[in-house]
C-alpha cells in the first residue's frame, strides 16, 4: 500500500503573527515553523496502517527549501521518503495542480491532507486534488478504517456525523480523531538519525495562479474589558442588551 | 448573473442558506447583475429565496455530499459572473470542488462582501483570525466562500422567477449512515455560543452550560483539552485546532484564553469572560468580564436572562 500524507508547514500555534512594513506576506522572523496540526493527525494514521498491514508513506510539501526541516521531521516521526515540490505556495489551485501531478506519476492507493492548513486557513487544496484526480473524497475525516481495496471513514458534518463507504485510491481531509491525540508521535532519536539519510527528491512544480494576496493586516485591537462585579449579574444582561446589542 | 448554491437539508434551509442569498445580491448590486439561487429544495420552499434577493430561483436533484454537488455545480455555472457558497461543513467541501473543476479563482473563509468587482477583491481570515488577508481573484470564474454570520441576512425583493434544472454527475462516496443532533443550534452559523473549559472541573457540571445555551438559543463549545478528556464531544472543540466560530455573542466560562483557543473565537463581535482568576488571558480578548466562580455566576445569569427574556 502507497499513502502519500500531504504536509504544510506552518506558524506555531503560539507564534505571534506580524506581518512586512510594507503588508505584504507575513514576516518570518523569529517565527517557529512546525508541521501542520492538522496534518500530524494523518501522519500518526499512516504508521498505524503500516504498522497493522504494511505501507510506504511518502510526506510531501509544496514549499521552498526552508521547509525541508519540516519534511525531515516528518520523515523521523516514520515516514520513509519525502518530496519537496519546489515552490512558494501563495494559490490552492497551484499547490492543487502540483501535488495532483505527482499523484499521477505515482501510484498512490491513500491520500491523506489535514483538513486545513493554520497559516492561511483556506480549506481548499484536499477538495481541489480529489476533483482534479476524480477520487472520492472525505473532508473532516475523523475515523478511517481501510479493508483491502476499500475504505468506510467517518466525518463530522453541521450538527453531526456521516459515515460512508468508498473504493480506493481516495483523498481524506482529517483532522483530531482519524487517530487521538495522546497517540500522536513525535520523533525519537533513532528516527532523527535514520531521517537523514532517508529520500527527499525535489520536483518542479505547477506554475501560474489564480488568486493574489493584496495586503496583510493584523485585527483592530480590542479596548480594555469592562469588568461587571460578579454580585451584579443583572448589570451583565443590561450591558449586553444596551449597549452591546448582543441579545 | 452571480449564481449562489443555496443549502437544504431534507427540504429545510438554514440560516446560512438565506445569507448567502444576501451575500449574492450584495455582490449583484456591486456588479450590477441578477441572482440566481440554486438549491434542492422544493419548488414551493424555495420561493422565498426571492425575499432576500433572487432573481431566478432554480430547483434541482442534487448528489448527496459536497464533493457530488461541487460536481454538478461545475456544470451549471457556465455563463456566471460569480458563485457563491456558504461556509457550512459541505460548502467547505463544494466551493474548493468547483473551483477545481471550473478553474476557478476561490477565496474561503470570506469575512466581508467584495470591495471592488474587476477583479474581485474581499477580506478573509488568516493565521486562525490572527491577521486579515485582501484577496484579488484575477483568472477565472470567481468564486467566494464566507464565513456563516459574516454579512447576516438582508431581506431584499429580487423577481424570484422559477425554473428547474437537470444536473449530471453523482457520488463517490456511498452514505452508510448520518447522525444530526436535532433541536440543537449548529456550532458554526450560531449567533451565540456558551462556552466552557477545565473550570468547570468535570463533565456533570454541564448542566448550568446547557441551560445557560437553553435560555440564550446558543450553541454549546468547549476548549480543547475539555474535549481532549471526553468530557464534552470533539466537535464542541473550538480554537485554531478546532473550529472556527464567529458569533454575535462568545461566552467563555472557566477557559484560561489560551493563544490557541483564541485563534478560534477573536473574531466574535462581543466576547464575555467568567473566570475566577483576574490575571486570566481572557480578560484582554474580552469586551465584558466577571471575575467570579462560575458556579456561583452562571445560576444567577441563567436565572437574570430569564427574567430579561419573559421581560422583553
Ligand atoms: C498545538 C496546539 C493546539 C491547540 N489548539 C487549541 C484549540 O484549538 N482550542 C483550545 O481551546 N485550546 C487549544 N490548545 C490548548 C491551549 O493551549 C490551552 O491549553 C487550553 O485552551 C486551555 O483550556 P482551558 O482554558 O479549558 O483550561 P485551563 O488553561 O486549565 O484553564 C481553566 C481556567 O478556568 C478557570 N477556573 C477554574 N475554576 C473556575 C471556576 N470555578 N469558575 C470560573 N473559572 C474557573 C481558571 O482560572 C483557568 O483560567 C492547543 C495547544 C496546542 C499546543
Amino acid at each position: 500500500m502507497n499513502i502519500l500524507v500531504c504536509i504544510s508547514h506552518v506558524p506555531d500555534t503560539t507564534a505571534k503573527i506580524n506581518f512586512t512594513a510594507d503588508g505584504s506576506a507575513l514576516d518570518p522572523s523569529g517565527v517557529q515553523f512546525v508541521i501542520n496540526p492538522y496534518d500530524e493527525f494523518g501522519l500518526t494514521k499512516a504508521l498505524h496502517i503500516k504498522e497493522a498491514q504494511g505501507a510506504t508513506i511518502t510526506v510531501l510539501n509544496v514549499g521552498g527549501p526552508e521547509t525541508e526541516p519540516t519534511l525531515r521531521k516528518a520523515l523521523a516521526i516514520g515516514a520513509d521518503q519525502a518530496v519537496r515540490i519546489n515552490a512558494t505556495p501563495t494559490d490552492a489551485i497551484t499547490v492543487a495542480k502540483s501535488i495532483k501531478n505527482h499523484i499521477q506519476a505515482n501510484a498512490y492507493d491513500l491520500i491523506i491532507c489535514g483538513q486545513e492548513s493554520i497559516d492561511y486557513n483556506g480549506q481548499e487544496v484536499p477538495a481541489m486534488v480529489a476533483a482534479f484526480l476524480d477520487l472520492p473524497f472525505v473532508n473532516a475525516c475523523v475515523g478511517l478504517d481501510i479493508n483491502g481495496g476499500s475504505a468506510t471513514a467517518k466525518a463530522e458534518i453541521d450538527g453531526g456525523h456521516a459515515s460512508y463507504s468508498c473504493s480506493l485510491p481516495m483523498v481524506v481531509g482529517g483532522k483530531k480523531g482519524l487517530v487521538e491525540e495522546k497517540d500522536l508521535r513525535i520523533p525519537n532519536m533513532r528516527g532523527i538519525m535514520t531521517a537523514r539519510t532517508k529520500p527527499l527528491a525535489v520536483e518542479e512544480a505547477e506554475g501560474g495562479g489564480h488568486t493574489a494576496a493584496v495586503s496583510f493586516a493584523k485585527p483592530a485591537a480590542k479596548s480594555a474589558v469592562k469588568l461587571v462585579p460578579a454580585d451584579q449579574v443583572n448589570e451583565l444582561v443590561r450591558l449586553l442588551h444596551e449597549e452591546s446589542k448582543s441579545i | 448573473m452571480i449564481v449562489v448554491f443555496v443549502e437544504s437539508w431534507n427540504n429545510q434551509f438554514k440560516k446560512a442558506s438565506f445569507e448567502a442569498v444576501s451575500y449574492a445580491r450584495s455582490w449583484a448590486n456591486t456588479a450590477g447583475c441578477g441572482v440566481r439561487a440554486i438549491t434542492s429544495a422544493s419548488a414551493e420552499n424555495a420561493s422565498q429565496l426571492a425575499q432576500y434577493g433572487a432573481d431566478e430561483i432554480a430547483t434541482l436533484e442534487l448528489a448527496q455530499t459536497g464533493a457530488g454537488i461541487g460536481a454538478q455545480l461545475a456544470g451549471l455555472v457556465g455563463d456566471a459572473q460569480g458563485v457563491v457558497v456558504a461556509g457550512t461543513a459541505m460548502g467547505k467541501i463544494i466551493a474548493p470542488t468547483l473551483a477545481a473543476l471550473t478553474s476557478g479563482a476561490l477565496s474561503t473563509n470570506t469575512t466581508g462582501t467584495p470591495k471592488s468587482t474587476s477583479p474581485v477583491v474581499v477580506e478573509r481570515g488568516a493565521f486562525s483570525s490572527k491577521g486579515i488577508e485582501t484577496i484579488s481573484l484575477n483568472s477565472g470564474l470567481p468564486i467566494i466562500s464566507f464565513v456563516p454570520n459574516a454579512i447576516g441576512i438582508k431581506e431584499e425583493a429580487g423577481a424570484g422567477v422559477m425554473t428547474s434544472v437537470e444536473a449530471s454527475g453523482a457520488d463517490k462516496l456511498t452514505t452508510n449512515d448520518v447522525s444530526v443532533a436535532s433541536g440543537k443550534v449548529a456550532l458554526p452559523e450560531a449567533e451565540i455560543v456558551v462556552s466552557a473549559g477545565r473550570g468547570l472541573k468535570g463533565p456533570e457540571n454541564w448542566g448550568m452550560i446547557e441551560e445557560l445555551a437553553d435560555v440564550l438559543g446558543a450553541a454549546t463549545a468547549c476548549s480543547k483539552p475539555v474535549s481532549d478528556i471526553g468530557w464534552r464531544p470533539h466537535s464542541e472543540h473550538v480554537g485554531q485546532t478546532g473550529i472556527q466560530v464567529n458569533p454575535n455573542l462568545y461566552i467563555a466560562v472557566g477557559i484560561s484564553g489560551a493563544i490557541q483557543h483564541l485563534a478560534g473565537v477573536s473574531a466574535s463581535k462581543t466576547i464575555v469572560a467568567i473566570n475566577t482568576d483576574p490575571e486570566a488571558p481572557f480578560f484582554k480578548a474580552a469586551d465584558y468580564g466577571i471575575v467570579g466562580d462560575a458556579f456561583e455566576v452562571v445560576p444567577q445569569l441563567i436565572e437574570e436572562l430569564r427574567a430579561f427574556k419573559a421581560a422583553n
